[in-house]
């Protein structure tokens, strides 16, 4: 049908309301809300991260890319609930105690969704207890931690430390980033993985659903 | 160009001051405690900050007030200080810096991300203008518009501190892009320095991003794209884990050692940005002593 690929491509170019239009369209003339989803808009925001890679796209077009798979999952998540439809994986997402930058975790969080995740947000300043939380009452599978203060990275590690002394480490991939986090940081203190970007983050959340 | 910037200017390029938020750290500030908040409950140790700096050679201080508009006030519960928390930290580097240096009062980003529209531009200029009021009432001779990553914010952030009538120095971050010569936002030198220069920014620059070494090459395309002064403050480099701590990455021998060539380029005014301290400062004399 020609409409789904102006589907992926008012993903790509960040149109939010003919993303809409085109997935009320698709929907109408009943096609598969999940064949929307992993057919068109999942390829469309790996189409925008491969962009951002390699520097066509910035923050700017991520983010409207992102609020135009958005505005289509808005229409699709209820239908696929409605099925039982699983998501991808389900990633605690917040920004380490102390810090209360959220820009590139809300980042993150936008484009996590957008790649079939179901994100539970937790915020600013979140203690490491908060994340534990959601492992067992959310059943969330990944821990995603942000800082953007070298003064505030100190408790990725706390908060590893504390999934270990709870018993639950082994039941979530932590990821972490952030402006001073680097590979050598997440090593050093065993997280599962580091991007320094959104966009390798969702690559990352997406390997370690798959990994486990 | 403002009379006191080309009276700064006159005598050859400018060394300015190092990080603050390191060394409040260092002197008991806990983490994720708001620095800007000490000028109300440990001025003393924000002053010693200053005199550091001051003694170790730098030129024009900064205030300890990057933090210090009513938006991210207002995160730290805080949003009924604005004036005082500005007016004190411009006070308290003025007395520090006496007559041997000139007092540029440091204003950062909201922390907020317009494109989100979690704030309007209205709220983000109100918020400028409001801080560079009680900025210019504690005394500063200028004003620094600094670490900036949003030319949209940036903009805003000028128009705000120029209803002051002091001169403003307007300075964005290259972290990004391939070369590592771009804003977060995608926005390239030429196109900051175009349109900050344009907004009527007194002198244009680049402050923290991924380390000296990438200044030299930012400061050329600055130079070339406005005929203002040039304000580098790099970092010391990304911190790694060194036995169980950070540490910054470059010594201060090693920073200093790149500033002749920054200073060739063209760059007005030198200095440091996160995990430098006063001892960069006194290495940026040795290895180059301006003039006077």
């Amino acid at each position: 049908m020609p409409e789904l690929k102006q589907l992926y491509d008012a993903v790509v170019r960040g149109d939010a309301k003919a993303t809409q239009a085109l997935t009320q369209e698709a929907l109408a003339e009943g096609v598969d809300p999940l064949e929307l989803v992993n057919q068109y808009m999942v390829p469309a925001m790996d189409e925008v991260g491969r962009r951002f890679e390699c520097n066509e796209y910035f923050v700017p077009e991520l983010l409207i890319s992102a609020r135009a798979m958005k505005a289509a999952l808005e229409l699709l998540r209820p239908l696929l609930t409605a099925r039982g439809d699983q998501p991808q994986g389900r990633v605690a997402i917040g920004t380490v105690k102390g810090d209360l930058h959220d820009i590139g975790k809300n980042l993150v969080a936008s484009l996590l969704e957008g790649g079939g995740f179901e994100v539970i947000d937790l915020g600013v300043n979140v203690a490491p207890e908060k994340f534990i939380a959601t492992i067992n009452e959310k059943q969330a599978n990944i821990i995603a931690m942000s800082a953007l203060l070298t003064t505030t990275m100190p408790a990725m590690k706390t908060t590893i430390d504390v999934l270990k002394q709870a018993g639950v480490r082994d039941k979530v991939k932590v990821l972490i980033g952030g402006a001073p986090i680097t590979q050598k940081y997440a090593d050093e203190i065993g997280a599962d993985g580091y991007s320094e970007s959104a966009v390798g983050a969702v690559a990352l959340a997406k390997k370690a659903v798959t990994a486990a | 160009m403002h009379p006191l910037i080309r009276q700064l200017l006159a005598l050859g390029p400018v060394i300015t001051d190092g990080a603050w938020g390191t060394q409040l750290q260092a002197r008991g500030l806990a983490v994720g405690e708001f620095p800007d908040a000490w000028n109300l409950t440990h001025a003393d140790r924000v002053a010693e900050v200053a005199r550091a700096y001051v003694q170790a050679g730098s030129q024009v201080i900064l205030t300890n007030t990057f933090g210090a508009n009513r938006i991210r006030l207002g995160e730290a519960a805080l949003a009924g200080s604005v004036a005082e928390i500005n007016q004190r930290g411009v006070e308290i580097s003025r007395a520090a810096a006496g007559d041997r240096a000139r007092v540029f009062a440091s204003i950062g980003p909201t922390g907020k991300l317009l494109l989100s529209g979690e704030v309007t531009e209205d709220e983000v200029r109100a918020a400028f203008a409001e801080q560079a009021r009680a900025l210019a009432e504690g005394g500063a001779e200028a004003l620094v518009v600094e670490t900036m990553s949003d030319l949209a914010e940036a903009l805003l952030a000028v128009s705000g501190a120029r209803e002051t009538g002091l001169p403003v120095v307007a300075c964005m971050v290259y972290d990004s892009g391939k070369n590592k010569d771009r804003t977060m936002m995608g926005t390239t030198p030429e196109q900051a320095a175009a349109a900050l220069t344009a907004a009527g920014a007194e002198v244009i620059g680049a402050n923290c991003g991924q380390g000296i070494a990438g200044f030299a090459a930012l400061g050329q395309r600055l130079r070339a794209a406005t005929d203002r002064p040039i304000w580098l403050k790099p970092n010391a480099g990304l911190p790694a884990v060194v036995e169980g701590r950070l540490q910054y990455r470059a010594t201060p021998e090693e920073f200093a050692s790149y500033v002749p060539e920054l200073i060739k380029l063209g760059a007005g005014f030198v200095g440091g940005c996160c995990g430098t301290g006063p001892d960069f400062i006194a290495a940026i004399k040795r290895h180059w002593a301006p003039a006077r």
